[in-house]
């Protein structure tokens, strides 16, 4: 049923990526095997040490989007700076956008 | 000879519609600029089909060793009107219900959607 | 009925059936309004199966050809027109019916979701008109045979895609998208009618098949050909040309930009099958196939680089899809590259070409997956902003489930089907140039990360106040996705059999030109 794709250099079969799931799980299983079985849950033992401090609500420490990636965006931020004011959001720059680009393809097909 | 002149007419007005497109503010003269583009390419469509002392092609009664014209390019031509319409008519609706809200048909404040 | 009356005339029915439940949709609607979402789901389906059993016809005789018009076995010339085809035709080859099969699946999902999450909005009727409007225009983009068959169905396309985008409307912003769409995309098309002028006046035809038996490589032609990647590439969504692709499907509802992603591919389409059917014999060089793949690079890597920093989940998604058409490009520009050269064209270009074709459809299924989750999400919960959202797989487990396959998919992790596909692409492309494989791993990479953020700041975490009544979906919904997960997860186990069956004969169709033109040009059906 599952078969094997070609690529002309290598080839693929998503049989053995299943089979390393179905292993992968089963470690897993066997690793949460070896955990106590009388483990009760929810006592002070499990409760974070956040030196001397109440933990804060679930609600405050959820981790949202604008966390994430700014180091990112911020080391790249000489692309960046140039990269996103063209997207201006004005319909003639698109338009003009358009017309460089057809331009420029122009050029490109008759000079090279 | 007569007939190139119209492809001359043809670059002028693309090139009028774009300079409209790109260089006014107003959302309506931009519109106004699609509508001119338009125009110039329906122009340039009628002109390929136009032959010299050619007829309508209707074969009823029609003097023979006549040079007919082939409908076809005006049969184009009029369902691009019929599509320009359409596009022109929902274009200013999309200028309506923007000048209702933001107050302005000025393209460089139409401009919430950006980066 | 006649069954053969029947399937002779499917590429008439593949058009006349959305149009008419268009029209009958807004009568159900004044009349017998109860019904009227069945009966659109009832014509969407009705149409789904006809486009399926067109393309299994085309997939085993070759290619079909249809003379609107005419009594079947008519020839497509007229004995007495001077080796002209008068008549309007459709020629469906493989390309077409294997776009045919994904615009059939994605609509019938679409449907499936727009009942269930505009229910509450108003003039539903004429709503879901346009939406059969749309899907009419993208099948006649995808299987006819006349360039100016073509570019009417374009213009439908993107008139029917505009009114969809602006009709419920989120202040003046859905407004503000479709006007942006709109004008930019009249103007490509314009671009497309002025090319398409050009082209019948040097070859007095309209017809693919003579033109591309004529033509020779003019500077008038090279404008001709520049025009047609350009007006393409705006609907298609192509960096230079991409950007009105995000404003528009970031402002539309969910169903409606899954269906746009749809619709943008025709514009692919339409930019293949000029590349190949009709210019394919006169390249001399591989200058255009470097201009695809130049243009292929370039929107993966812009693409997703924009999409990294997005606070609006929807437009983030729209940036990817900008990205994802990059890979696309990049296969079929290496193969287009190499034509004409057969000892490449066996050692990779044939592999390029299946691999960027494979992508369409995989593209398809996967990213009209996540569009139509993030709806199902916003369906719920009214947000747009990644930075509001947070802790909803809590709540909408089958939702995420199908958000990870989706996400995983796009990222090109295996097993699902974007790896299949992305496989063959990067090793393909090594062959040809190392650099451009690696710049499409790095987007690769980039995208993963970029699904991590979203996954993450939307279903993970803490479960938040402000979702606490968010529920999930309604089954309806949830049997959308389910349906292009489902061929997200069956092209992802079987690539083999997807590759065979559906790709291959459409590499072949492209490569060979001859018969194409030879469809039209060989006799009637």
């Amino acid at each position: 049923m599952i078969g094997t794709l070609a690529t002309g250099f290598g080839f693929w079969n998503p049989l053995m990526w299943i089979i390393v799931i179905v292993v992968a799980i089963f470690f897993s299983w066997l690793l949460w095997k070896l955990g106590e079985t009388n483990y009760e849950g929810n006592i002070w033992q499990t409760a974070p040490y956040l030196s001397g401090n109440d933990e804060p609500e679930k609600e405050a420490i959820h981790i949202r989007a604008g966390n994430m990636y700014w180091g990112f965006t911020k080391a790249l931020s000489v692309y960046y700076d140039h990269l996103i004011p063209l997207h201006s959001g004005i319909v003639s720059d698109y338009i003009s956008w358009f017309l460089i680009g057809v331009v420029v393809l122009f050029m490109v097909v008759i000079l090279v | 000879m007569i007939a190139n002149y119209s492809f001359v007419a043809v670059a002028l007005l693309i090139g009028i519609s774009f300079a409209i497109i790109l260089l006014k503010r107003n959302m309506i003269k931009m519109i106004m600029g699609l509508g001119i583009l338009e125009g110039a390419v329906n122009l340039f469509l009628v002109s390929l089909g136009y032959r010299e002392n050619g007829i309508a092609p209707i074969f009823t009664s029609a003097p023979a060793d006549m040079t007919m014209v082939m409908p076809t390019v005006q049969a184009l031509t009029l369902t691009n009107i019929v599509i320009g319409v359409a596009t022109t008519a929902l274009m200013l609706v999309f200028v309506m219900f923007i000048h209702k809200k933001y107050g302005t048909i000025n393209a460089n404040e139409i401009r919430r959607l950006r980066e | 009925m006649n069954a053969e009356l029947f399937f002779t005339n499917l590429p008439a029915l593949l058009i006349a059936m959305p149009l008419f439940g268009a029209f009958l949709t807004p009568i159900f609607g004044r009349f017998l309004p109860k019904i009227r979402d069945a009966w659109v789901i009832l014509i969407s389906f009705a149409t789904s199966v006809v486009a399926q059993l067109l393309a299994a016809q085309v997939y085993i005789n070759g290619y079909v050809m249809y003379v609107f018009g005419a009594a079947p076995g008519t020839s497509a010339i007229p004995i007495d027109s001077g080796g002209i085809p008068l008549r309007i035709l459709f020629n469906i080859d493989a390309f077409g019916a294997f776009m045919l099969v994904s615009t059939a699946i994605v609509s019938f999902a679409v449907i499936l979701h727009l009942t269930i999450s505009q229910q509450k909005r108003s003039s539903l009727s004429e709503f879901y008109a346009l939406y059969l409007l749309l899907v009419a225009g993208i099948f006649g983009m995808v299987s006819t045979g006349d360039m100016f068959n073509f570019f009417v169905f374009l213009e439908i396309n993107s008139i029917s895609a505009s009114a969809l985008i602006a009709y419920h409307r989120n202040g003046a912003l859905a407004a503000e998208g479709a006007l942006k769409y709109l004008i930019v995309n009249t103007v490509g098309g314009l671009m497309i009618l002025f090319a398409i002028g050009l082209l019948y006046s040097q070859y007095n035809s309209l017809n693919m098949a003579i033109i591309s038996q004529n033509i020779s490589l003019t500077t008038l032609n090279l404008l001709t050909l520049v025009l047609f990647i350009a007006g393409l590439a705006t609907k298609a969504g192509i960096v230079p040309f991409h950007l009105t692709t995000p404003d528009a499907y970031s402002v539309a509802p969910s169903g409606v930009t899954t269906l746009m992603i749809v619709a943008s591919q025709a514009g692919l389409y339409g930019m293949f099958r000029i590349l190949f059917s009709v210019y394919g014999g006169v390249f001399t060089s591989v200058i255009v196939g470097w201009i695809v793949i130049i243009l292929g690079v370039l929107s993966m890597f812009i693409g997703v680089t924009m999409a990294i920093p997005q606070k609006d989940i929807k437009r983030l998604l729209s940036y990817h899809a900008i990205s994802q058409t990059g890979y696309m490009l990049l296969g079929v520009g290496v193969a287009l590259a190499v034509l004409g050269d057969v000892t490449l064209i066996d050692s990779f270009g044939n592999m390029a070409m299946k691999g960027g074709l494979f992508h369409i459809i995989n593209h398809a299924m996967y990213k009209g997956l996540l569009f139509l989750t993030v709806g199902a999400v916003i369906y719920r919960t009214g947000v747009w902003d990644l930075n509001k959202m947070g802790g909803l797989g809590h709540k909408m487990k089958w939702t995420m489930i199908f958000f990870l396959i989706g996400a995983l998919a796009i990222a090109g992790i295996p097993p699902f089907n974007g790896f299949a596909s992305k496989l063959m692409i990067y090793e393909s492309t090594f062959a040809f140039n190392p650099i451009i494989a690696i710049i499409a791993m790095v987007v690769s990479i980039l995208t993963l990360a970029s699904f991590m953020k979203v996954f993450h700041s939307v279903f993970m975490g803490p479960e938040l106040l402000e979702y606490a009544s968010v529920r999930e979906v309604p089954r309806r919904m949830l049997a959308s996705m389910a349906i292009l997960a489902m061929f997200v997860i069956a092209f992802g186990f079987v690539p083999d059999l997807v590759v065979d069956m559906l790709i291959t004969p459409v590499a072949e169709s492209l490569f060979n030109q001859g018969q194409y033109i030879h469809s039209i040009l060989g006799g009637g059906l």
